[in-house]
């Protein structure tokens, strides 16, 4: 007989989670499986997957802080992705886009045969990476994450003082450290706009990580503007083409 | 066209006391006085010589009438429409003969306004008011019953009602009698929810609901939600519109408690002061986000709809970000059903 299943059980309300093990204990009459462990939010899932091998995850998609899909994309960084799949009371939007994106989803409440189904399925795929999971994502993450030593390192948004491309990378510098991850600065850009401001090229700076702008003037050429940082002694320069920042940002 | 007629309710008696139906009354039938002044005397001075004769008359008149007629309306309840507006013509022709003869006492002039004139004013007015408040009142009962089908869709998240039943399943082998008793607050829910809520009920009913609803929401958040009431000058006999306060707590709940996984608390507290009833309603406040926001507009504005139909001009509601929160305030004048 094959090892039994190994299952996370990801949702943010405690009825939900209970009615799911009960399905999943009708369920082991047919399929071997069992439930490792359950968390009530998307970074204890991140938390728990670090900590432990598990098959499948079912995840709820609406929960407080980070939700399911961000917590999928986040754990496409461990180096053998548990199976996903996503659970909700309903989600026109996300249903429309699963279907899609072939992503298996189950619908609450659960049925049995349609877990079973989902979980036979699952089964088979055992490995493989989800793609195309950032096209699900309905509003920008909480969290950046890093793939070090096999392990997920979640950096919160709100901890990041700037981006900086770097050939194929893109740097996150923090208070504390630098990290690398594989993402395309516009991407970035697009996704978190809001909270990010384009100096240059290949920079974007934590609007709320501004202190000021300084004019630098060099022997033999007009000088230039770098940016002031709270949490950094870098001083980033500001490009030409970007120079109008510095008038918005003086009138804001 | 017989079966459409019956599925027309009869319309609904006006509410004399009503401030926004008192200053139509008003401006109705003083904008008559200024027609048929200028209808006898189309200059500025002649305008003037017809139409003050006519204010002396007018302004008493309509006095006396709103005020009787407002008095009255108790003795309205329940009557067919037809003898309420018999009622109505024989009062103002009453008031109209009173009067005439009382300014005529007081003002004893040859060439004040002769009685035939005064009474057919007085019937044309009445007649006319009359018409206007009837067409308003067929005019607005089918937005009533729009608003209460906008209210349907707009209120019940289909994810309460599927996460209440996930919850209800997850009863049903450990505490089965737990998940009966939820399953019957469910139904008294929805039975509200679908039901007809053109008639305003007492504020005791629409409380009961709110707190079966926070029972059922209690149940999939467990700790996280928590309850507030401040009802020790809760009027319950007031009469309030169906579903005025459920929408604003499943907002609170949706909004307030569910983005976090931290414990929050909704802050719910009904008064009455002299004649006005108060909803103050508070629930930790997360910021915006796209979506949210929008259906948190959809819901305040549909309350705001059914209150201006049901209390016109009288009642109000604001909702703003206040230190502690998200903050929703509305007040309505208190009427009892006796």
């Amino acid at each position: 007989m094959d090892a039994p299943l190994k299952i996370l059980v990801v949702d943010d309300e405690l009825p939900a989670r209970n009615r799911l093990k009960e399905v999943l204990q009708d369920i082991n009459e047919h399929l071997s499986l069992s439930v490792v462990a359950e968390a009530s939010d998307g970074k204890k899932a991140v938390a728990l997957l670090n900590e432990m091998s598990v098959d499948v995850v079912l995840l709820d998609i609406r929960m407080p802080g980070m939700d399911g899909i961000e917590v999928a994309r986040h754990l496409q960084n461990l180096m053998m992705p548990p199976a996903v799949i996503f659970t909700t009371a309903f989600d026109a939007y996300a249903v429309k886009a699963f279907e899609l994106n072939a992503v298996d989803y189950l619908l609450k409440p659960i049925r049995r045969e349609r877990l079973q189904a989902a979980l036979e399925k699952a089964e088979g795929r055992l490995g493989t990476k989800l793609t195309g999971l950032e096209q699900l994502q309905e509003r920008a993450r909480s969290h950046l994450s890093v793939s070090e030593r096999g392990k997920i390192l979640l950096v919160p948004v709100s901890d990041i003082i700037y981006l900086r491309a770097e050939l194929k990378y893109v740097t996150i510098k923090t208070a504390q450290r630098e990290y690398l991850i594989e993402e395309s600065l516009t991407n970035l850009e697009n996704e978190f706009g809001e909270y990010f401001l384009r100096i240059h090229r290949a920079c974007l700076v934590a609007r709320n990580a501004i202190l000021g702008f300084e004019r630098v003037v060099e022997e033999g050429s007009d000088g230039h503007w770098v940016v002031l940082l709270n949490g950094s002694d870098e001083k980033l320069p500001v490009s030409r083409r970007q120079q109008q920042i510095i008038r918005e940002f003086k009138g804001s | 066209m017989a079966s459409i007629n019956q599925n027309t309710p009869p319309p609904a008696l006006p509410d004399f006391c009503n401030l926004g139906v008192m200053l139509r009354v008003i401006f109705i039938v003083n904008g008559m006085g200024v027609l048929a002044g200028l209808a006898r005397k189309p200059t500025w001075p002649g305008f003037w010589q017809e139409f003050l004769p006519l204010s002396v008359f007018i302004q008493p008149a309509l006095l006396a009438s709103l005020l009787l007629l407002c008095a009255l309306r108790r003795a309205f309840t329940g009557r067919a429409y037809r003898e309420f507006v018999v009622a109505v013509f024989v009062l103002e022709t009453v008031i109209g003969i009173l009067l005439y003869f009382g300014i005529h006492a007081v003002l004893p002039q040859d060439d004040f306004l002769a009685l035939p004139a005064v009474l057919v004013f007085t019937l044309v007015a009445t007649g006319i008011v009359l018409f206007y408040l009837n067409l308003r009142s067929r005019a607005l009962s089918p937005a009533i019953t729009e608003a209460r089908l906008q209210a349907l869709q707009a209120r019940i998240r289909p994810h309460f009602l599927f996460n209440s039943l996930t919850a209800v399943l997850s009863l049903m082998r450990a505490d089965p009698r737990r998940a009966e008793r939820v399953l019957e607050d469910l139904a008294d829910l929805f039975r509200v929810l679908m039901g007809d809520n053109r008639q305003l009920v007492p504020l005791q009913t629409e409380f009961v609901l709110c707190r079966q609803y926070l029972e059922l929401e209690q149940l999939r958040l467990g700790d996280r939600l928590r309850v507030a009431w401040h009802i020790d000058k809760m009027p319950e006999d007031a009469l309030v519109p169906p579903l005025i306060l459920q929408p604003l707590l499943e907002n609170a709940v949706y909004h307030g408690i569910e983005p976090s996984s931290e414990p929050g608390e909704i802050n719910i507290n009904i008064y009455r002061n002299r004649d006005r009833v108060y909803f103050v309603l508070r629930n930790p406040y997360h910021g915006d986000s796209g979506t949210h926001h929008q259906g948190n507009k959809m819901a305040l504005n549909n309350i705001r709809e059914r209150l201006a139909l049901h209390f016109d001009v009288e009642a109000n509601m604001k909702s703003q970000v206040v230190s502690a929160g998200y903050q929703v305030t509305i007040t309505i004048p208190y009427t009892t059903a006796k």
